[in-house]
Formats: C-alpha cells, sequence, structure tokens
C-alpha cells in the first residue's frame, strides 16, 4: 500500500515527468520560463490545483455521472484555477503580473485534465493525492530547470543575481520565444541520452 | 431518464459549490487586490513623477467618473497645498497595453513627468520605455497644447530607436492623458481644493 503511494509519487519525478516524458503542458512550459522564479512560481500554482483537483475528482469519482465528467471536472479545476489567481494576485503581485494571462490558461492545461481523466477519477483519493504531488513537483522542478537555462543564457543571472561578470553579452535570444523551443529540445534530447543507458 | 436526473443534480451542485466557494474566496482578497495594485503597479511610477511631496499620494487620491471609465488621481501636496496630480492612461504598444502614469502640475498645467506602470514589450527594446528614463523625460515640461507625438509625425518626442512602436503607444497614452486632463479640468480643480482643507 504505501509503496504503491510512494510509485506513483515518483514516477512523476522522472518516469513520467509531464512536460518531458509525456511532451505535454507545452504552452505554459514554452511561454513563463523566461526566468527561475517565473518557472517557479507557474509550477506552485500548477501542482496547486493538481493535487486540489485530483483529490476533489478522485472523491466524487462515484458520483459523477461519466456522461457529464469532463464538464465536471472543468468546473471543478477553473475553480481552483481561479482560487489560485485570487490568492496570487492578494500575496504575490509581483509573480502574477509576470505570469499574467498563463494562470487562468491552467484552466486547459492538459496535465491537469489528463491527470484527472487518466489517474484521479479511477483511483482512491490517497493515491490521486500522491500522483497530483508528484506530477505538479516534476512540473515544477522541469519549469526551474528550464528557466535557470533561459535566464541564465538570456540574462545572465539566476532568480535575479548576476552569474558572470559585468561584461558579459547577454544572449536575449534565450529569453524570445524561439529560445523556449531550442533549450527544451535540447533538455529532451539531454533526458533521452540519459535515460538510454 | 433516471441519468438525465442524475446529471443536471450533480452538475448544478457542483457549479453551485465552486460559485460559493469562488464568491467567499474574492470577497476575502479584495481589499488586499486593491492595495497590492497600488503598491507595485502604481506607487512606483508615482514616486517617480513626484518625488519631493510632502504628502502620500496614494493616500489622498480621489476618484472621477470620465464617460464610461472611472479614473483615479493621485494628489501631491507641496508644504500642505496640493499643486500636482497624477493619473494613469492607456496605450496601444507592441505587446499589449502599455499603462503610463502622468504626472501634471495643476497650477501651470505642465507635466511634471510620466512614467510607465504596466507593458508586455520586447524586452531589451521597447521595455526601454520603463527602465531608460531618458525617453520618459522627454514629456516633462510639456504643456497641454504641445503635440506630444513622435517627431515623424510632426509632433515633439524623439521616439527610441528600435521601439517606434512601443514609443508611439506611449505618446499615445500621453496624448490621451493631455485630452482627459483638459475635459476633466473643472472637476479635478473642485476636488483638490477640497484636500486643501
Amino acid at each position: 500500500m504505501a509503496q504503491s503511494i510512494v510509485k506513483e509519487f515518483t514516477k512523476g519525478l522522472w518516469a513520467e515527468v509531464p512536460p518531458f516524458r509525456l511532451v505535454l503542458g507545452l504552452c505554459p512550459v514554452l511561454a513563463v520560463t523566461k526566468s527561475v522564479e517565473n518557472g517557479i512560481g507557474m509550477g506552485i500554482a500548477t501542482t496547486f490545483v493538481l493535487v486540489c483537483s485530483n483529490f476533489l475528482v478522485s472523491l466524487l469519482r462515484d458520483i459523477i455521472p461519466a456522461k457529464v465528467r469532463i464538464a465536471c471536472f472543468i468546473v471543478i479545476i477553473a475553480t481552483f484555477v481561479t482560487v489560485v489567481e485570487l490568492m496570487m494576485q492578494a500575496y504575490t503581485y509581483p509573480l502574477f503580473l509576470k505570469l499574467g494571462i498563463f494562470i487562468p490558461l491552467i484552466v486547459v492545461n492538459c496535465i491537469v485534465l489528463g491527470r484527472a481523466e487518466a489517474f484521479a477519477s479511477k483511483n482512491p483519493p490517497h493515491m490521486a493525492i500522491a500522483d497530483g504531488l508528484g506530477m505538479g513537483i516534476g512540473f515544477t522542478l522541469s519549469l526551474g530547470a528550464l528557466g535557470a537555462v533561459r535566464e541564465c543564457l538570456g540574462d545572465g543571472t539566476i532568480l535575479g543575481n548576476p552569474v558572470f561578470g559585468p561584461d558579459f553579452q547577454p544572449f536575449t535570444f534565450m529569453v524570445e520565444a524561439p529560445g523556449a523551443f531550442v533549450c527544451l529540445g535540447l533538455l529532451l534530447c539531454l533526458m533521452n541520452l540519459i535515460g538510454k543507458k | 431518464m433516471r441519468e438525465m436526473i442524475s446529471m443536471v443534480v450533480v452538475l448544478t451542485v457542483l457549479s453551485a459549490f465552486s460559485g460559493g466557494m469562488l464568491a467567499a474566496v474574492k470577497t476575502g482578497t479584495n481589499d488586499k487586490i486593491e492595495n497590492q495594485v497600488l503598491k507595485f503597479q502604481k506607487a512606483p511610477a508615482i514616486k517617480l513623477i513626484l518625488s519631493d511631496v510632502s504628502n502620500d499620494p496614494l493616500q489622498d487620491r480621489f476618484k472621477i467618473m470620465d464617460q464610461e471609465e472611472e479614473v483615479t488621481f493621485f494628489v501631491g501636496k507641496y508644504d500642505g497645498t496640493p499643486k500636482a496630480i497624477t493619473f494613469e492612461t492607456k496605450g496601444k504598444g507592441f505587446g499589449g497595453d502599455i499603462g503610463l502614469m502622468v504626472g501634471v502640475n495643476i497650477e501651470s498645467d505642465e507635466i511634471i513627468g510620466v512614467a510607465v506602470t504596466t507593458h508586455s514589450e520586447t524586452p531589451g527594446l521597447g521595455s526601454r520605455a520603463k527602465d531608460d528614463p531618458k525617453f520618459v523625460s522627454q514629456f516633462a515640461g510639456k504643456t497641454m497644447d504641445k503635440n506630444l507625438g513622435i517627431k515623424k509625425s510632426g509632433g515633439e518626442i524623439d521616439a527610441m530607436s528600435g521601439a517606434t512602436i512601443t514609443s508611439v503607444g506611449v505618446c499615445l497614452a500621453a496624448q490621451k492623458a493631455q485630452e482627459l486632463y483638459t475635459r476633466l479640468k473643472p472637476e479635478i480643480e473642485k476636488q483638490t481644493a477640497q484636500m486643501a482643507n
């Protein structure tokens, strides 16, 4: 029992880490990872939504009629997303400004709906929480890693602290949209190389 | 039939529950959000413009209905007498709306200064409107009858090189501010006179 919870939790960290292994939810992945801070902020917001919606969907899995399940999932997810949005506005306003439209867009993030449909609606609540937490943390770490590479090369900083000398010319391309694709591609390639061995 | 009813009931109850929850969160965070907007978006710009006032412009504010919109004015006092106001207008930039805080001396009708509050312009190019004081400093000292367009279109403002659309957006916001101030001048004078007492 305990073992399977751990298994559900850890699969999200490496074996099925959302942006790299499942290649899901790429819209926020590409758009907000201009810096580590943005990436991790977005990851935490998504994790919260993922855990809460997984829990509630799993709790209601026997009550929700199969034919309207997607509508029910969306209502649940949208509720939690709006809660996150309001909370971010109230407590972490600068981050909210940076993430902007991508917070409400968590509603249509494939990972959240995907986990509700594929996992939470078929498993008991504690498993669903473990799954949501694992996936969420995996997502957060991926966004953080991507953000770190892009911020480092594109701005010459990590979390706002300069890492290179004052003579460093920022590689602005990396913080623009094309840089996101290039970075994602390189990290995917790296993960596949490591996974192969 | 039974299935139909259960679908309707579940979806209705779920939506009602989510509506209630959101209303509660919204009410709980409302004041906090308003403060955050003032603190992080408006306050830095206001401070830039009204650097040597004797009061706190964030506290001394009033609202005027202008056509459909409500505009908030922040009053700057010098030695206890209100002499300046700042308010925000918007112009269309390259990546969306640019928010511009405009400070006006209500005795001489001169622009004291302007500062960008929010924008989503290209980092390194259009973002200089906010980060580089050279461009926005051109607006200081201009009166209400000056043409605040860019030089190419017959105005008096030098556009930033490589960021023409951003420059035009800022100019547009400044021109809107001129119109709005001229239109609302009587009302503004009435309100600020009350603040002096």
